[in-house]
């Protein structure tokens, strides 16, 4: 409990501290809310009075706490070229990244876990060797590549979807899911090489262990010695591993969105920027920081729960 | 004598399969970018009406795009450029990973846990999304993807420079140096930064790898090197729209990254683990 | 005769030129004797120890002979038969008791797995009652709490009674030890071996003690063999061995045994 607790504390610390940095280096950008309201050959004096009204000339801790505020209760400010609130802009977009990213991360599990534990057990063999190979490639294609691939071979070539056919998931869930597998498979597929490579190398690692040698000595045969044992142990890296890359694919759908025309957060921090509005951009950027640093959260906890040792370390 | 010829016969190991195919892609591919300082077979910015789109051929080996440039030279360039960023972005980061990674391993304590803590909040951002943050600050272009990505991959070289300076400065040797009252910078950069290019080195290639990687990922997003100047990244976004009448410039561009990042991960490996292959 | 070893060779060949780490080794143990192995690091006391045990599975390493234990051939028997025979009739404890037990797993969990494999028909309750029967035989305090605590909690000495606590729980027949003290403070030295001592006279357990310390061997074996690179140079009883060596090479290690009056 206790270890939980220090976790979730560093959790918040963490947040704040994020939230705080882009606050301020969102600040420190010539140009502001009034400047973006009036546009830019304003005189100086409405600008000002603008400002006052605004309350921009507040000291910057003050409007710092005040964003915070109104950040935490869901307002997170109005587009400087929507005039519409971001919240509003965010929301119906949040869905389709979000699923998008855990239908990777569950394609990358689901595949990955068997596949390690098969080429740790038969390692040397020749599914091994090929597995290892085609792992070697996968990890170095860009996943906006691979998506183009796919789109190429599942979308051209097999037409299993039609490339730019985006169905909301607000109309046609069904639809919706058959078009953004594919995406998720073209982020899916770096991540599964990464994490067999990971899984089987710790599996292989263990393997050489003491304890191990101390479980075939009590007479078990070696899937209890692969089940039972080792498993749990090569799986602590791997679980970080995996914290790390749930974070990854949700920054990698932002790319892949891209690939697969795909309305998603992506599309309207890609636009944002470029329209340098400011207050969508920095919504969308704390809360992806805010979703990464949750997640790694859990996977503190799930470490917790795995490795005795860590509770104690933390006492 | 027995022992002697056991380590003589046995113990020579061959230069694995992996570090041999990573040096052959390596090298030819810095022969390429070499050669692409100097030469490439046609203007990269040069348009030719008639030749909009056409496959592959002697004339333009991967064929042209849309406006008829030669998809040979644009990737020849893309790839220098691409090489150039990532070469940076990890002189970048390495320099300030093993600044800060070094002073904070070595003496610990306050500054120590406060620099932690920023690199652990950096660190949780994923970089192409730091980078992103920072060019939607001080623009796109060349040089800010450079000093976004550097400053996104500080954090992790600072990680494992602090990890290994932890690991040395407990080591006798060092605290007979520091007995013997050698200087505390001698004994950080003389001392213990030479046992730690090891470790580094590896995590240097695997950072080179991840910067093409982001690099890439950033000129197609259209945040990175501009047009009409050629990348890999911006030339994939752009063959999109022409990939089910030409594949061929999708595929070229897409394939020079891929060896590019293979090449390096095989030699990575190579060195990392000389007995495995 | 419990236990028959006849003309042991042990070869590597992952290098070029083969090594033989283990040469034409023959001996046997009685029912409830304690036999020592001695020799220096290199010796194939080890390798001896895990071929009884049935943990060599190097591909690349060639072995003869046989080892017959009560009456079974165990050298070249498969897997599935040694299965049976490994945590059950045969036990073995190792020399490093910090990673010799998984760091993931409770004491209690990994002490009655024997009894898991090998008495799958045991009810759940008779298992945890037995295992913290087995821990407090291994003079083991609290027992009940320490079959709730995980490896990290416990200090090297009460980690190396687990182990023996675990090799025991099936009552074997024969016990190897190898190197089961090297790793612990002096004083607990004595008090394994006194464990295990004793846990022999009341089990009526053979023990195969294996170690470099000639000292330990007196204290606790009935014979001794005496091995140098892969043969051996000499067997006998405790006594004859410690009293009139006849190959130099144990001479030399008694020689090397620190002495109280050699000190003053």
């Amino acid at each position: 409990m206790k270890y939980a607790l220090k976790k979730f504390a560093a959790m918040l610390v963490t947040i704040l501290c994020i939230s705080f940095l882009v606050y301020l280096a969102f600040d420190l950008i010539p140009g502001d809310a009034a400047l973006a309201a009036l546009g830019t050959d304003v005189e100086p004096e409405r600008l000002a009075a603008m400002r006052e009204e605004m309350g921009l000339n507040r000291p910057f801790l003050e409007r710092y706490f005040d964003w915070l505020v109104s950040f935490v209760r869901g307002d997170f400010g109005t587009s400087y070229k929507y005039h519409l609130p971001v919240a509003e802009m965010i929301v119906s977009k949040l869905p389709v990244t979000v699923i998008m990213a855990l239908i990777s991360f569950a394609i990358m599990t689901v595949v990955s876990l068997p596949v390690g534990i098969y080429t740790a057990k038969h390692s040397g063999g020749r599914i091994d060797r090929g597995i290892t190979v085609i792992n070697q490639i996968m990890m170095s294609v860009p996943h906006f590549f691979m998506g183009i691939l796919i789109t190429y071979v599942f979308g051209m070539v097999f037409k299993l979807f039609t490339p730019g056919g985006f169905v909301s998931y607000e109309t046609d869930f069904a639809g919706f899911l058959a078009y953004i597998i594919f995406p998720c498979i073209a982020i899916a597929l770096p991540k599964i090489a990464m994490s067999v490579k990971l899984l089987r190398g710790s599996c292989m690692g263990e393997g050489k262990k003491d304890y191990v040698r101390t479980a075939y000595s009590k007479g078990n045969d070696t899937n209890k010695v692969l089940y039972r044992h080792v498993l749990k142990n090569a799986m602590i890296p791997v679980i970080t591993l995996w914290g790390m890359m749930l974070a990854d694919m949700l920054v990698g759908s932002i790319v892949i969105e891209q690939v697969f025309n795909i309305p998603g957060i992506g599309r309207i921090l890609l636009t944002s920027i470029s329209y340098r509005d400011y207050p969508v951009v920095e919504a969308i950027i704390v809360l992806i920081a805010f979703v990464v640093v949750v997640t790694n959260f859990c996977v503190d906890l799930i470490y917790g729960l795995i490795d005795p040792r860590i509770n104690v370390g933390a006492e | 004598m027995k022992c002697l010829g056991k380590t003589m016969f046995g113990r020579q190991k061959k230069i694995p399969l992996n570090f041999k195919i990573g040096a052959a892609i390596t090298g030819i591919m810095t022969l390429l970018i070499l050669m692409s300082f100097v030469y490439t077979p046609y203007d990269i910015t040069k348009m030719d009406s008639a030749s909009k789109l056409a496959a592959p051929s002697f004339q333009h080996l991967m064929g042209c795009d849309n406006f008829g440039r030669d998809i040979f030279s644009r990737v020849l360039k893309g790839m220098e450029n691409t090489f150039v960023i990532a070469f940076l972005t990890v002189v970048i980061g390495t320099a300030g990973g093993v600044m800060i990674g070094a002073f904070t391993g070595y003496f610990g304590g306050w500054l120590d846990e406060v620099l932690m803590r920023i690199i652990d909040v950096v660190f949780a951002f994923p970089s192409i999304l730091l980078a992103l943050v920072f060019v939607s600050i001080f623009g796109t272009g060349r040089y800010n993807v450079v000093a976004a990505l550097g400053v996104a991959f500080v954090p992790s070289f600072a990680r494992i420079v602090r990890g290994e300076f932890i690991k040395y400065r407990e080591m006798d040797y060092v605290k007979s140096a520091r007995l013997a009252g050698v200087g505390t910078l001698r004994i950080i950069f003389v001392h213990i930064l030479p046992n730690t290019l090891t470790v580094l080195t590896s995590s240097i290639m695997i950072g080179f790898n991840n910067a093409v990687l982001a690099e890439a990922g950033m000129s197609y997003l259209g945040i990175g090197v501009q047009p009409p100047d050629a990348s890999l990244g911006s030339m994939l976004s752009e063959s999109q729209t022409y990939l089910f009448s030409a594949p061929w410039y999708a595929v070229f561009p897409g394939l020079m990254i891929i060896l590019l990042v293979l090449g390096f991960s095989l030699l990575a490996d190579g060195l990392k683990d000389p007995a495995a292959g | 005769m419990l236990l028959e070893v006849n003309d042991l060779n042990i070869e590597f060949h992952d290098h070029d030129v083969p090594e033989r780490v283990v040469n034409h080794v023959s001996f046997s143990i009685e029912e409830g004797e304690i036999l020592g192995i001695v020799g220096e690091s290199g010796s194939g006391k080890s390798m001896t120890a895990m071929a009884i045990a049935g943990l060599l599975k190097r591909h690349d390493l060639e072995k003869k002979g046989e080892i017959f234990f009560a009456g079974t051939e165990l050298l070249h028997a498969s897997r599935a038969k040694l299965r049976t025979f490994q945590g059950n009739d045969i036990s073995i404890i190792f020399q490093e008791p910090m990673t010799s037990l998984n760091p993931v797993k409770r004491i209690g969990w990994q002490v009655e797995e024997s009894l898991k494999i090998h008495r799958p028909d045991m009810s759940r309750e008779e298992r945890r009652s037995r295992t913290i029967a087995a821990l407090s035989d291994v003079e083991l305090p609290n027992p009940e709490q320490v079959y709730k605590k995980y490896p990290h909690e416990l200090s090297g000495g009460m980690r190396q009674r687990v182990m023996i606590a675990s090799a025991m729980i099936c009552e074997p027949k024969l016990l190897i030890a190898d190197e089961p003290t090297t790793a612990l403070d002096v004083t607990i030295q004595l008090q394994i071996v006194k464990l295990l001592q004793r846990l022999n006279k009341e089990k009526k357990m053979a023990v195969l003690f294996i170690s470099h310390d000639l000292s330990l061997v007196k204290r606790l074996c009935d014979r001794i063999i005496v091995m140098q690179n892969g043969d051996i140079v000499e067997q006998g009883s405790a006594q004859a061995i410690f009293e009139c060596p006849k190959e130099r090479y144990t001479k030399e290690l008694i020689e090397a045994i620190p002495r109280l009056e050699k000190l003053v």
